[in-house]
């Protein structure tokens, strides 16, 4: 076998048009990953972490998931909010509950935990980035901030059985 | 080109071989058909128009709202798991076969894997069509769907399991066989699927055998959800990948014949498919962006892989578009576009891949954006998501099929198709409703519509949605009618009386190389070195992760069935 054989089947021969191809592919590729690495190590933009196991036949016994709702952390600037999804609805259904004295007000920092106590369901909260699934036996954690008064649904956005196109609840933002 | 017919075949396959072949496509072709039924009226019910109570008794246990679901879940099941699964074992023994020009090694083991299928299949419908597995096609548990839902789809896997070792054999033997020759493309591009399909469903055979089943019978209290997600993903992304690669061998090795041209390259082709290989199995974390028990990191490095899995796609456009402008300058195409013109549009089978393929740029585009990490968030579980995957796997898949079927049922029957003109108008058909349907789906998706839900029945739907859910449903419909005439054309063809003349053939179309296949370095026709770099790949990418949700199992979730907020109602 002569060398230039041998060369040839080791060697991929690539089109110089289809080379200049490849290198643009790479380039877009490459420039989608700095742009989603942009946005969620230094624009904060992120996704859900690990956070904490829970035992789903359980968890309702004890703070603070036996009062699910509002915590003021800090009054005007800091919020958790605490959801149960269940079939077929959010517990509580409007945050925060009508009869409370909490008000969330616009460009405050809202943290929501959701868990799930049976099947698998999702969240999304309209009009934010607040959008993940409510394992059972695992807290899911979004933070995301208000810009606008008024009241945003949130809404099951996973299958969970015959009453899951009803389930849903709302957030009122104050002024 | 599908009108020529040839007085000598390269290789004739057996009467028995395209008998057995035919049956994986009737069996693909009626699920198609059962299951298509729901998807216009999924659609429909999304503009309020609930057809469901009209079609009660096409249901054998009609349950009100669940009729939505069950239906939904016959869809997925039917379309996205049995047709394709069908058609591609289908297809991927002709592509051995014909490829290889050599009888299968074993027969008997692909026939067994075959109607191990089946039964599954039979199994699996029971509780599907009595609304005692209406789970969907995901079946995330803890919801429970009755024992025979979950044994039929196991029937299934395995079968098809089977079918590859039937495939491996062959191109084992025919190596032996033909030790200086390079492994035919098709028969590479089928087999290469076949491997990576049976290293990706090692995920749900954990899934189902080792945390599903065990709580179906009793045996364990409960289950861990967040692992059976993570089991479920191993599988569920590299599946797409199983049903487009038989597609990209269509495009890549059969269309360019078609349409009067060459493959562009050979080696090119051959790299894309080993990266497919490589690159298909270890991203599955791109589905669970949004989980709360995976760590953000993993779902990082998810997400650039993905990016990756991207590149061999990008090859195939410009392989595919280069093999598709050649053929068209061959057959005097002019200009810089003008050569679009040239190409065979008259040809059904032609036509459905070439439209299938437009549709998967569009495809291809939205699936990046769901890759991409934080921007995930905006899109997860909307309307957004089956709108990309009627692009992908119901248009390059199904369009592809739809094109191969064009010319492969007159192959394996010796009857000319019926009705050419009208293969070329379901096409157009299909593709219109699908431009419709999955422009309005992503738009209202955006805007915050859930998907794998009844909206025509939701509380909280806007009034901003509802021009895009009535898009939705002409959309839907639309599709429907192109998929029905495909069905009838295939239906009569087959049953016809009418033969092709005496002594004429309907040829696989096998697309010859602008280079020559011996020229492709040696590494393109080496299995080992990349099924090695594909484990190594998949245990730095899996492995620890896979390894703290294994330790860390906490099977604390009793089973729900979707009718009950009780455990186990």
């Amino acid at each position: 076998m002569s060398t230039s054989e041998s060369a040839g089947k080791t060697k991929l021969h690539i089109d110089p048009t289809e080379r200049s191809w490849i290198r643009a592919a790479i380039l877009v590729l490459v420039v989608f990953a700095i742009s989603i690495t942009i946005a969620g190590f230094m624009l904060g933009i992120q996704v859900p972490t690990e956070e904490q196991r829970v035992d789903p036949r359980t968890i309702q016994e004890e703070l603070p998931w036996s009062q699910p709702g509002v915590r003021e952390i800090v009054p005007g600037e800091k919020y958790d909010v605490y959801l149960i999804a269940k079939m077929w609805f959010f517990d509580p259904n409007t945050v925060p509950a009508p009869d409370s004295t909490v008000e969330i007000p616009t460009g405050a920092e809202v943290t929501f935990y959701v868990t799930s106590v049976d099947v698998q369901h999702g969240f999304k909260i309209q009009g934010t980035n607040v959008n993940f699934m409510a394992v059972p036996g695992e807290v899911s954690k979004l933070t995301t901030v208000f810009e606008e008064p008024g009241s945003y649904d949130y809404i099951c956005t996973e299958y969970c059985g015959t009453g899951h196109a009803s389930m849903y609840g709302t957030v009122n933002i104050t002024e | 080109m599908l009108t020529e017919t040839t007085r000598t075949p390269v290789y004739e396959l057996t009467k028995s071989d395209k008998k057995f072949i035919g049956w994986h496509i009737f069996f693909a072709v009626t699920a198609l058909t059962i299951g298509s039924l729901f998807g216009p009226l999924q659609a429909l019910q999304h503009a309020g128009i609930d057809l469901y109570p009209d079609l009660n008794f096409l249901f054998i246990e009609f349950n009100g709202v669940n009729a939505y679901y069950q239906g939904l879940t016959l869809h997925g099941v039917l379309n996205a798991l049995i047709w394709t699964t069908f058609f591609i074992t289908g297809f991927s023994t002709l592509a051995v076969i014909r490829g290889l020009k050599r009888q299968l090694a074993i027969p008997l083991l692909n026939r067994i894997g075959f109607w191990m299928m089946a039964v599954g299949l039979v199994v699996a419908a029971v509780p599907l069509l009595g609304d005692n597995a209406s789970v969907l096609y995901t079946f995330y548990p803890p919801l429970e769907a009755d024992v025979l839902f979950y044994l039929g789809l196991v029937l299934v896997v395995v079968g098809s399991w089977i079918e590859g070792y039937g495939f491996y054999i062959t191109l084992y033997r025919w190596r032996k066989e033909n030790p200086t020759e390079k492994t035919p493309f098709i028969t590479l591009a089928v087999v290469l699927n076949m491997v990576m399909w049976q290293i990706a469903t090692i995920g749900i055979a954990a899934e189902i055998l080792g945390l599903i089943l065990p709580m179906t019978f009793g045996w364990v209290g409960g289950i861990d959800p967040q692992l059976s997600r993570t089991f479920f993903w191993f599988t569920g992304h590299p599946l797409v990948y199983f049903w487009l690669l038989p597609a990209y061998a269509s495009w890549y090795g059969m269309l360019p014949k078609q349409a009067g041209g060459k493959l562009f390259s050979d080696s090119l082709a051959r790299l894309a498919f080993w990266l497919f290989l490589l690159l298909s199995v270890p991203l599955g974390f791109h589905h669970q962006f949004v989980d709360p028990g995976v760590p953000s990191g993993w779902k990082f490095i998810h997400s650039l892989l993905t990016f990756g899995v991207a590149f061999p796609s990008l090859l195939t456009l410009f392989t595919v578009v280069a093999s598709l402008e050649y053929a068209a300058r061959q057959r005097g195409g002019r200009g810089l576009f003008g050569w679009i013109r040239a190409l065979p549009w008259g040809d059904g089978s032609v036509t459905a891949q070439l439209l299938a393929g437009i549709l998967f740029i569009f495809g291809g585009i939205g699936g990046v954006a769901n890759a991409s990490y934080n921007v995930n968030l905006v899109l997860h579980n909307t309307t957004w998501v089956p709108g990309h995957f009627h692009l992908t796997v119901a248009s390059a898949v199904t369009l592809s099929f739809f094109g191969i079927s064009y010319w492969l049922v007159p192959h394996i029957t010796g009857k000319p198709l019926w009705r050419p003109k009208l293969a070329v108008v379901s096409s157009w058909v299909y593709f219109a409703g699908m431009l419709i349907f999955s422009n309005a789906m992503h738009t209202v998706g955006l805007l915050g519509a859930p998907r794998r839900t009844p909206l025509g029945l939701a509380p909280y739907v806007p009034d901003e949605w509802n021009g895009h859910l009535f898009r939705v449903a002409v959309g839907g419909a639309i599709m429907w009618i192109g998929l029905m005439i495909f069905v009838v054309i295939i239906a009569v063809t087959a049953w016809q009386r009418k033969r092709l003349p005496e002594g004429e053939h309907i040829d696989v179309p096998v697309a010859e190389s602008l280079d020559d296949p011996n020229n492709a370095p040696l590494w393109l026709d080496r299995w080992k070195p990349w099924l090695i770099a594909t484990v190594v790949l998949i245990i730095l990418a899996y492995g620890p992760q896979l390894i703290d949700q294994i330790f860390g199992i906490e099977s604390t979730s009793p089973g729900f069935t979707p009718q009950s907020p009780l455990p186990g109602g």
